[in-house]
């Protein structure tokens, strides 16, 4: 057909309905719907209900750009993008803007006298673990006495689970979208228990520290130089969702993924079968292991849209333990804040809520990226470590597709006709919804130096989405008669 | 007596299930009034106006269900029985998360290659709802009013340039690929496509088509608005276009009040280019000529059924010299009725659930009666109703309209209302009749010549009691096809002592010769 021909070729007609079998969605009075069943149509009632608060109906910006395109533009680069893990290095000479003196965080900004427990337990145990001290008082004083620059990861492609703390000589790895040619980083995970990403501290942490620079990451960063190409991460994400993880607390089939594609490479590297042997140990005695790499794969994916114009899809959302912080593609530079809440969650012995920390961590990019929490149908096995039943993780998915853009086409899920997993945070939608995102997490101990206490679920704080819809009303639409 | 009320917070229901939970407290022994609403201003105000509006209620928010019972003790007791009937009914109390899909935009991405969509959610949300609805590549048909002209404008031009149905607001009935949408009549199918901006007046024209044995193509409505200079036949000259199109339509039928002259023109052009034969009912209206080329003109439902027929080859005399007939035979019954009436006894009150069918009375009326009629929705505005109980002249009521189905169901589905208004005309001593429609068919109510037809007893044995007789016509809009039964429907008025004529048009006419004779 030539193009020429006309817009008309194609263009539906009302008569092209007459004849066809009426398929109904029903929204509002129940009766219709009945009145339809007496007459053997189709009918789908649709449980809808009122926006919890009567929020402008915002369609195109100012400069007539329509909402709905931008953010579709936005899903559909996030979607088209790839993450491959391409190498290692250390933070300082890879990360963007890091320097000597610098330490990373988890979430929006924060300086060190609002910092929570475990966030500065992280910054101390840090300083120690780079040298700066021995001891632990004089951290603290170190930390507080501005020799320091504190920057959010987010602003350095970085991405850090719970604390989040990233130090000048840490091993981060490197990933890749080589479709927008932008990269991401993330250290690597040092397990559960007493570490460092909990604020923990001691020698137990340091040892742990050193190994991993020393052992772990020269035989990985060795490893990897010798697969061409690099492993490619949104393909083990993938498959990964269909073998019962959401990648962000069920990391468990990633990491064995995760293990299947370094190994030959590994052995190849190093010919000290002790060392690999360790090495597998460690990465087998912790489920999280893939975390940091699902983490960094979803901020890769997400940074490409960043800076759309006109579009309310969210970028990020990250916590440091004091606030809850929020990102939207058109503005990615602003953050939009709220404290940070309290997990409803299961306890390790011992613990209890009086012990938790409000939430905390760079992990809720994988909610962002279209998998964690909000793919949580895939992980029904999840709810043995976060609480609720295996037809709650479900239900939670499927109320996520109400508040996103759209369904990811690469990443799916098996129990739901492998329909895609919820994609795009509209902030539109939140607004009239009412719906706020989903989230699991870990719990961490409000103290410095104890570590994980339980894991859990809640919701994102709605301050955050109503400061940056209203803010992006003003900006945008303030104009426009969007109703 | 007192007034207590309950908030549960963040508890949404929608409005029928409230209602009818409301319905069931009133029936509780020593209960004065009770109100079960959403705590928005609207509600509040309706509250004040009940006398059931509380401190607490004052401070609930639109969020939450407030539940409001004036009764002489024990209040609390009821209280709680509301929340456990809530708590039956509807499974999102239950407080966990729903399967069900949420939103249009879910339904269209889940496996049901939906095709349409039947909104009618509040006013307030229903312009969005459909905006989504349209995106998702959904007919639609828009029952809720309270949409705004611009959202109306706005919805039909997108819903146009997509090449999609946007019927309504205020779209009571349509009736697509046989299916009755809404408000609509078991009918046969049929050469004969319906265009209507007046929901009952569709009904009533396929109901009359039907006994003529003549069906129904496809009926598209189009919200009252549409033929107003704003709004410009966006949704009727799609709509004709469609059935231009269509092989299965041999004529074309558009029914509505007076048009804007210019939307009227150009609907006009477009029928003229489709070759069809069309009839063009519109409602009071005077015609220089009664056709032109293709296009018939007629100013009643009931003309406009008859020449529909005519068309498609049923055997039926000239229309005027029908009406003639009509009239000598409905002469006599008149007097008949008429004697047994007091001389005081000189106006007609109509009540009606359908406001096309209180618009054709009107139109009937004004060209037999000298006295004018007043109504809350008149032909012309110097005859609005202020005070709706009045005594001085005859009054056509619409209890359709929004200011009586406020917080309380249509009267289509609920049978209250016209019976106490029944009974309020039985108690005038200057009521000579009352005539209504009765509409059976999807979405009416189930069994409405029963309830009807009791509350007619009730109104004439009133009457009775002050010495004077009641005199009752209505017409059935329907067909013997409709669950609640032609018919059955007949009988049972009957039996009631309703004199029960065959079209709206002949009720009103027998009415108006009861006031003249």
């Amino acid at each position: 057909m030539k193009k020429d021909q006309g817009v008309n070729v194609n263009k539906k007609k009302i008569s092209d309905l007459f004849g066809k079998e009426l398929k109904i969605a029903n929204l509002g009075l129940e009766s219709m719907a009945v009145s339809l069943e007496t007459q053997d149509i189709q009918v789908q009632q649709i449980d809808w209900k009122p926006p919890r608060q009567v929020v402008p109906n915002l369609m195109y910006t100012d400069t007539d750009i329509s909402i709905e395109d931008a953010n579709q533009e936005a899903v559909n680069r996030i979607m088209g993008s790839k993450a491959v893990l391409v190498g290692m290095g250390i933070a300082k000479d890879v990360i963007p803007g890091m320097h000597d003196r610098m330490i990373l965080h988890a979430g929006p900004p924060v300086e060190w006298e609002r910092m929570c427990g475990p966030t500065r337990g992280a910054v101390m145990g840090a300083l120690i673990y780079e040298g700066f001290t021995q001891d632990e008082k004089e951290a603290e004083k170190l930390a507080a006495s501005g020799e320091f620059e504190f920057s959010p990861c987010h602003h350095h492609q970085t991405v850090g689970p719970m604390a989040g703390i990233v130090s000048p000589r840490m091993p981060v790895f490197i990933v890749e979208n080589p479709v927008w040619n932008v990269r991401a980083y993330a250290t690597l995970n040092e397990g559960l228990g007493k570490v460092l990403r909990y604020g923990g501290m001691g020698e137990e942490v340091y040892k742990r520290l050193s190994w991993m620079e020393e052992v772990l990451y020269p035989n990985l960063s060795n490893a990897l130089e010798k697969i061409p190409g690099g492993i490619d991460l949104k393909n083990l994400i993938a498959q990964a969702l269909h073998m019962g993880d959401e990648c962000h607390n069920r990391n468990r089939a990633g990491t064995s993924l995760f293990m299947r594609s370094i190994a030959p490479s590994l052995i190849r590297v190093q010919k000290n079968p002790e060392d690999i042997a360790k090495i597998f140990e460690f990465i087998n005695s912790n489920d999280h292991f893939f975390l940091n790499l699902s983490m960094p794969a979803g901020k890769a994916m997400l940074l490409p849209a960043e800076g759309v114009e006109g579009c309310t899809i969210l970028t990020v959302m990250a916590r440091n333990g004091t606030d809850f912080g929020i990102r939207i593609a058109s503005m990615p530079d602003r953050w939009f804040t709220a404290p940070a809440g309290v997990v409803d969650g299961l306890y390790l012995p011992g613990f209890s809520e009086q012990d938790a920390n409000p939430d905390i961590g760079d992990s809720t990019i994988t909610e962002t990226a279209g998998f964690g929490g909000f793919a949580m149908a895939a992980a029904p096995a999840i709810t043995q470590f976060v609480g609720g039943s295996p037809s709650l993780a479900h239900d939670i998915t499927l109320e996520m597709y109400e508040i996103t853009q759209t369904e990811h086409k690469d990443f799916t899920i098996p129990s739901l006709g492998f329909r895609g997993t919820p994609l795009g945070i509209d902030v539109r939608r939140v607004m009239e919804t009412g719906i706020l995102p989903r989230i699991n997490t870990g719990i961490a101990h409000r103290k410095p130096g104890i570590g994980m206490v339980g894991a859990g679920m809640l919701r994102a704080p709605k301050k955050c989405f109503v400061d940056a819809f209203n803010e992006f009303n003003k900006i945008y639409c303030s104009k426009k008669e969007n109703e | 007596m007192e007034i207590r009320t309950r908030v549960i917070k963040g508890q949404y229901h929608d409005s029928v299930l409230l209602m009818l939970a409301a319905k069931e407290i009133k029936k509780v022994e020593g209960v004065v009034d009770a109100a079960v609403l959403m705590g928005t201003e609207a509600n509040k105000a309706l509250l004040k106006q009940a006398g059931l509006l509380t401190e607490e209620a004052q401070s609930a928010s639109a969020d939450d269900l407030v539940i409001s019972v004036k009764k002489d003790k024990g209040v609390d007791a009821i209280l709680s029985q509301i929340d456990d009937y809530l708590v039956n009914k509807s499974p999102t109390a239950a407080g966990s998360l729903k399967k069900e899909l949420q939103s249009i935009r879910s339904a269209v991405r889940s496996d049901l290659k939906l095709n349409f969509a039947e909104i009618s959610v509040a006013g307030a949300y229903a312009a969005r709802e459909a905006r989504d609805a349209l995106a998702n590549g959904l007919h639609v048909l828009l029952f809720s009013d309270n949409v705004s002209i611009e959202d109306e404008i706005s919805l039909k031009k997108y819903a146009v340039s997509q090449g999609l149905l946007l019927m309504g607001p205020g779209a009571g009935t349509a009736i697509i690929n046989g299916v009755g949408l809404g408000f609509a009549n078991a009918l046969p199918p049929g050469p004969v496509g319906i265009v209507s901006a007046a929901g009952t007046g569709l009904q009533e024209v396929s109901s009359i088509l039907a006994r003529f044995g003549v069906g129904i193509s496809q009926a598209i409505g189009t919200g009252g608005r549409d033929l107003s200079m704003n709004v410009g036949g966006l949704m009727a000259i799609a709509g004709i276009k469609a059935l231009i199109e269509d092989m299965n339509t041999k004529v074309i039928v558009l029914i509505s009040k007076p048009a804007d002259d210019e939307v009227k023109e150009k609907i006009l052009d477009v029928l003229k280019t489709g070759k069809k034969e069309c009839v063009i009912c519109t409602l009071g209206a005077k015609f220089e000529r009664p056709q032109d080329g293709n296009i018939h003109f007629t100013h009643t439902l009931e003309e406009c059924a008859y020449k529909a027929a005519a068309i498609m080859g049923v055997d039926l005399p000239d229309f005027q010299l029908f009406i003639k007939n009509e009239i000598k035979k409905q002469q006599a019954q008149a007097q008949e009725l008429r004697s047994k009436l007091g001389s005081g006894q000189k106006f007609i009150r109509g009540l009606y659930s359908g406001g096309t069918l209180c618009y054709e009375a009107q139109v009937i009326w004004k060209e037999m009666l000298k006295e004018p009629i007043f109504s809350n929705a008149p032909l012309d505005k110097k005859n609005y109703l202020k005070e709706k109980n009045s005594h001085q002249f005859h009054t056509a009521l619409d209890l359709g309209e929004e200011e009586f189905t406020v917080g309380r169901p249509h009267p289509m589905i609920d049978n209250d209302l016209r019976a106490r208004y029944i009974s309020m005309a039985a108690s005038d001593p200057t009521t000579a009749v009352v005539v209504m429609d009765v509409m059976i068919g999807y979405g009416a109510h189930p069994d409405p010549g029963l309830e009807l037809g009791d509350a007619v007893k009730l109104a004439k044995k009133e009457a009775d009691q002050h010495g004077r007789a009641l005199l009752v016509i209505a017409c059935v809009t329907g067909t013997m096809d409709d669950s609640q039964g032609l018919a059955e429907t007949i009988t049972k008025l009957e039996k009631a002592g309703v004199v029960v004529c065959e079209t709206n048009a002949q009720s009103a006419r027998l009415a108006g010769l009861v006031v003249t004779s």
